[in-house]
């Protein structure tokens, strides 16, 4: 990847979904190995920045570049630079009917052309780093949610992406599993990945990120260190959510 | 702590004479078994007459199945020649190897076998393009196998077709959409016996000048297509059943759109759709009696020509008895199997004891 570009360039980023102006021009920039938590309230918009940077929600203006690679440019490249990134859903999303380890070798054997004994084992080792590898031969169904999700991480990072997504990961589960997951989340930060998050995890904020960036009513409002984001907000709608939040 | 056990009596008690209610309509559907089975049985079997060259053998009050098995040959392989008649059963377990995509648990491995398989069992029967058989034309082939041909043979060229078709009624692209949508609501909306009068005047007007179409041939373009409009619905109840979360997940892993259906939507798609598909096969199989109006010597043409027969004048309940019993048999079992496709496919590969086994 090159130095000179940022890892994700977001600039003048609007999108409609019908009457409703959902982005209303977001600037956003990530630097390669940034982690990056994204907060605010329902419906402002952070879960569709996140899917217009890997390309799932096509943007209506402004641009998303991905290591100087515009998802606007040439179909090809656009595929390729879209293919850099790693997404995990907040429903998990796997797929039922193939067994876990399927699930994550599915994309290497079949985009990435991997053999499939290659994918195997390369699948078997993120499956040991996200502490499920004793299920691989299971179902989605007979897991649990956390460690459905934490399937799906695996299977994000099978495809070697150089940007992880995280669309509110731990929002679908039981309190006693959002722990596991966010584990697997900090290691991933641990080990160098640059994260962007979107996430109602307070605390994951604090710790890991590197950055918070607040965004309401389709705007980025504020973003600053989390030291500096929790204990001195500048911005008013930040500290109203704030302080609905950890009250 | 053992899950409590109840005695026959009291299990008895809970399932049939629970309420006063309850009770009532045992003592009913009792008196009605009680009335009716004995006499069924009496002239099913008891009284019955299995053997016999003429109606004369028949005797009052029972089933004269003589009438039955003195034209079995006929009435399972039609006017096929005696001494050719292994061909059949050649033709039938091709056949069977057809069906093993649908029926094998790695469909993608097996699906040449159709081809293949359909194929093979029509030259095999015509003795077409294969040296050292003699030629036996289409119009001998007939009986209840010419149902099971014809059926088979649809099915199986229509699944890929209603497949197609249902995935072109979700396209985004209008022409592929407003055609499928076209065809699957032209096809559906007419009854196929018009279809197969039709087929006569309408399927010449397609195939290049001088091409001669059988009756058969004619017949089965007809069941298949009709078929398919019908699988085609089917099948879109189980694409809609697939969550818009599985097309997400497989783009954000960079599946293409072939790729994503082909791998994450179809075959949960299909899963969902078996008591759908597995119901338009059962329709399908049993439309095949419909062939005798077009002339085709299947079961039920030769069932009629017996009974005009002189020798066999009058025996049209134990004509019908024996072909609903065939039918009943086919289907029944077509049934079954789907029952077990999908316990099957919802068992895990593995299962629990393989997994354990994985290093931890």
């Amino acid at each position: 990847m090159s130095d000179t570009h940022p890892a994700v360039a977001v600039r003048g980023l609007h999108k409609w979904f019908g009457q409703a102006h959902v982005l209303r021009g977001v600037d956003l920039e990530v630097r390669s190995g940034e982690k990056v938590c994204v907060l605010g309230p329902s419906g402002s918009g952070k879960s569709t920045l996140i899917r217009c940077i890997n390309g799932l929600e096509p943007s209506d203006g402004g641009r998303v570049a991905l290591a100087g690679v515009d998802l606007s440019g040439p179909r090809k490249q656009a595929e390729a630079a879209r293919r850099t990134t790693g997404m995990v859903f907040q429903s998990f999303n796997l797929f039922p009917h193939l067994t876990v380890l399927e699930n994550c070798t599915l994309a290497p054997i079949h985009v990435s052309k991997l053999k499939k004994a290659d994918a195997e084992a390369e699948s078997m080792a993120l499956l040991e780093r996200v502490r499920i590898a004793e299920h691989a031969r299971k179902r989605p169904a007979q897991l649990s949610g956390g460690q459905q999700q934490r399937a799906a991480i695996a299977r994000a990072l099978a495809m070697q992406p150089q940007v992880m997504l995280f669309d509110e990961p731990t929002s679908a589960l039981d309190p006693e599993m959002v722990g596991e997951v966010l584990d697997v989340m900090r290691g991933l930060a641990r080990d160098g990945m640059t994260m962007i998050v979107v996430t109602h995890e307070m605390s994951f904020a604090r710790q890991a990120a590197d950055r918070v960036v607040f965004m309401d009513e389709g705007l980025i409002v504020e973003q600053a260190s989390p030291t500096e984001f929790f204990a001195a907000p500048s911005h008013a709608r930040t500290r109203a959510f704030l302080s609905r939040i950890l009250a | 702590m053992r899950p409590p056990r109840h005695s026959l009596g009291r299990r008895v008690r809970a399932s049939l004479f629970a309420t006063p209610w309850d009770a009532a309509v045992t003592l009913a559907v009792g008196a009605v078994l009680v009335f009716t089975v004995p006499g069924l049985l009496r002239w099913a079997l008891i009284d019955a007459v299995w053997l016999g060259e003429t109606k004369a053998v028949c005797r009052e009050g029972g089933a004269c199945w003589a009438f039955v098995t003195a034209r079995w040959r006929q009435m399972l392989a039609g006017f096929y020649p005696e001494q050719e008649l292994w061909r059949v059963g050649a033709a039938a377990a091709l056949l069977a190897a057809a069906t093993a995509p649908v029926a094998a648990p790695r469909p993608g491995r097996w699906l040449w076998l159709t081809p293949l398989g359909v194929t093979g069992a029509f030259a095999v029967l015509s003795g077409a393009g294969l040296s050292g058989l003699p030629d036996v034309a289409p119009e001998a082939w007939g009986g209840f196998f010419l149902n099971v041909l014809v059926g088979a043979s649809a099915i199986l060229l229509a699944l890929p077709f209603g497949i197609l078709l249902a995935l072109g009624r979700g396209s985004r692209l209008p022409v592929v959409k407003g055609l499928c949508v076209g065809f699957i609501e032209l096809v559906r909306s007419v009854p196929l016996i018009t279809l197969l009068f039709m087929a006569s005047y309408v399927l010449p007007l397609l195939v290049p000048a001088g091409t001669e179409l059988d009756r058969l041939t004619r017949a089965l373009v007809v069941v298949t297509l009709f078929s398919a409009a019908y699988m085609a619905e089917a099948v879109r109840g189980g694409l809609q059943a697939v969550g818009g979360g599985q097309r997400e997940a497989a783009r954000a892993l960079g599946l293409g759109s072939v790729r994503t259906v082909a791998l994450v939507v179809l075959p949960q798609a299909l899963r969902v759709s078996i008591p759908a598909l597995v119901n338009t096969f059962i329709g399908v199989f049993k439309d095949t009696t419909l062939l005798y109006v077009i002339g085709l010597f299947d079961v039920m043409w030769i069932a009629r020509a017996a009974l005009s027969d002189f020798a066999w004048q009058g025996r049209e309940l134990e004509a019908y008895a024996f072909v609903g019993l065939v039918f009943f048999a086919a289907c029944f079992a077509l049934s079954r199997w789907s029952a077990a496709l999908e316990r099957r496919l919802d068992a895990a590969p593995l299962g629990l004891a393989a997994a354990v086994k994985e290093p931890a």
